[in-house]
């Protein structure tokens, strides 16, 4: 998606526009007919309309906000724990050979565990509700974060170092200003796979941890009832949400470090 | 799904060695941090601070590693979840890479996927379980359905941006000397596009594990890892679901280093695509 389209005028990617457009136009028509047929239950296959439907319902009245809420808030929590820990243990790591030895195997054992399978044992040890779904977001994310910020630690130019220690800059400088900016282009893409693994994380979670909020646990209680309006309103909400968060969030992370700072141009089309 | 197009992530490999240590430094270096951290685990198991039931010492997890491995009921386990695995990954292996390579080469197959991969693609897999278990009932086919078209998206995508890199002046260079189309894709296409290609079967199939682990709790599969410590929670058996847990990262550890880091070797590398 990123590459290659910088070279694309803005005619030709207007025209792409348009045929997105159509192919989804055309895909959402075929569906409705399908729903409409009567060939599937209409409580399995609702129509578009009705999920519009319920989706507004559920908007107007508050509930999804609510749930939206709960769930960012998880999100965002955990994702926090896993910054404060994995960035400094990260840069430690890249800084001093023993901090290295030490945690990266353990960090090359624990990582290929998936973060849901620790869900059943977490429960039995926090109980259900808000600890499970943060402290799986925060074993989601740390692993991507802790790694990128050692190899961005780690490649930073040995040239502008020497530059600066030229230069006549002291070892509290040479961190705050050549260090962290060099590797800030690794962190943030260290943080982007962390939201998306914490995003994945957060919504597993509250379908097995079973507390009364969030949009994973909406989804999961409309199963009972065959709510596949409500599941699929929750779909896009989650979608949604992801979405704005990688093209805003991060979006705007970057433009205010990285890009400013000129360490990597702004190619993304 | 920027995960695709972004840097691949550093080899989260054991510590680079230094050419000149010994063998038994290296072993050593890379088992102390679990000696010192079993060493905290057991103190704290034996301390009594929690109730054993809930928090094991590292024999009993052992012993109840050894006690399902011996009754054969840990092999079905892990058999059934590999299974689901090949069968839900392999499905997506070869629909992402039919559909990435038509998405590149074809101007309609571009205009009709990349819109609905680009609007699939940011849900995250997990969240459509329960309309997949909704349409296809409880059980393994909706568990592989599901694995596949979850992993199926980082595949199609890095398949089209890797067919779209192939360098132009290849493939016009192959042209002039007298390549056919079936030439020009076996002989170029094919090989310029593969590192990517590798790279997007290795981040679907290393999505597919993280997500058929929780599914299988969700599907209430009869055998599988996952159901394996789900179920394991209903009679408090922690030390039952650490040992699941320990094999989980043993074969996800197992996928990574063995299957994809041979593939590569034997493939990009030797043609001369990476180093």
């Amino acid at each position: 998606m990123t590459a290659g389209t910088a070279a694309t005028t803005n005619q030709e990617r207007s025209r792409s526009m348009w045929r997105a457009a159509v192919t989804l136009v055309v895909a959402a028509l075929l569906y409705e007919l399908v729903a409409r047929s009567g060939y599937f239950p209409r409580v399995l296959v609702p129509s578009l309309s009705a999920v519009a439907q319920t989706l507004f319902a559920l908007l107007i009245d508050g509930t999804l906000l609510r749930h939206s809420l709960a769930t960012i808030y998880r999100v965002l929590f955990g994702l926090g724990l896993a910054v404060v820990v994995a960035v400094p243990l990260g840069i430690l790591m890249a800084r001093f050979r023993a901090v290295e030895n030490f945690f990266l195997p353990l960090a090359s054992a624990l990582m290929p565990i998936p973060s849901l399978a620790w869900v059943p044992v977490f429960i039995l040890w926090f109980g259900l509700g808000n600890t499970v779904a943060v402290l799986i977001v925060f074993y989601a994310a740390t692993f991507p974060l802790l790694l990128n910020t050692w190899s961005g630690v780690r490649a930073v130019n040995p040239l502008w170092l020497r530059a600066a220690g030229a230069m006549g800059a002291g070892e509290q400088a040479l961190f705050w200003k050549v260090i962290i900016p060099a590797a800030f282009p690794f962190i943030i893409t260290g943080l982007r796979q962390s939201f998306l693994r914490a995003w994945i994380a957060v919504v597993g979670a509250e379908m097995l941890a079973a507390s009364d909020f969030g949009l994973g646990w909406v989804i999961f209680d409309a199963k009972e009832f065959l709510n596949a309006d409500v599941m699929m309103a929750s779909l896009a909400v989650i979608g949604l949400i992801g979405f704005a968060f990688e093209r805003l969030a991060f979006g705007a992370l970057e433009r205010a470090t990285v890009l400013r700072w000129g360490m990597v141009r702004a190619a993304k089309g | 799904m920027q995960e695709t197009t972004t840097v691949e992530m550093a080899p989260a490999g054991i510590a680079p060695a230094t050419s000149r240590e010994p063998w038994w430094r290296i072993v050593w270096r890379n088992a102390f941090p679990f000696l010192v951290l079993g060493a905290i685990w057991e103190i704290v198991a034996h301390a009594g601070l929690f109730p054993p039931r809930l928090f094991p010492t590292l024999e009993t997890i052992a012993s109840a590693f050894v006690r399902l491995m011996a009754a054969g009921i840990l092999p079905h386990h892990i058999a059934e979840t590999l299974l689901r695995l090949i069968a839900g990954f392999g499905l997506a292996a070869v629909a992402g890479i039919a559909i990435g390579i038509a998405m590149a080469r074809l101007r309609l197959a571009e205009d009709v996927f990349l819109p609905l991969v680009s609007i699939g693609a940011p849900i995250p897999g997990i969240a459509y379980a329960p309309l997949f278990l909704l349409w296809f009932g409880l059980g393994s086919f909706s568990t592989i359905l599901l694995v596949a078209f979850v992993s199926a998206f980082p595949i199609i995508l890095n398949t089209w941006t890797g067919v779209k890199a192939v360098k132009e002046i290849w493939v016009r260079s192959a042209l002039a000397m007298g390549a056919d189309n079936r030439r020009l894709f076996h002989h170029v296409i094919l090989p310029g596009a593969l590192p990517y290609i590798l790279t997007g079967l290795r981040l679907g199939l290393a999505q597919a594990w993280r997500i058929l682990v929780g599914v299988e709790m969700l599907a209430a599969v009869s055998w599988g890892l996952g159901w394996l410590i789900f179920g394991a929670r209903e009679f408090l058996n922690t030390d039952v679901m650490l040992a699941g847990v320990a094999v989980i990262g043993m074969i996800g550890f197992a996928l990574e280093k063995l299957v994809f880091q041979r593939i590569e070797n034997f493939t990009v590398v030797r043609w001369g695509m990476m180093t």
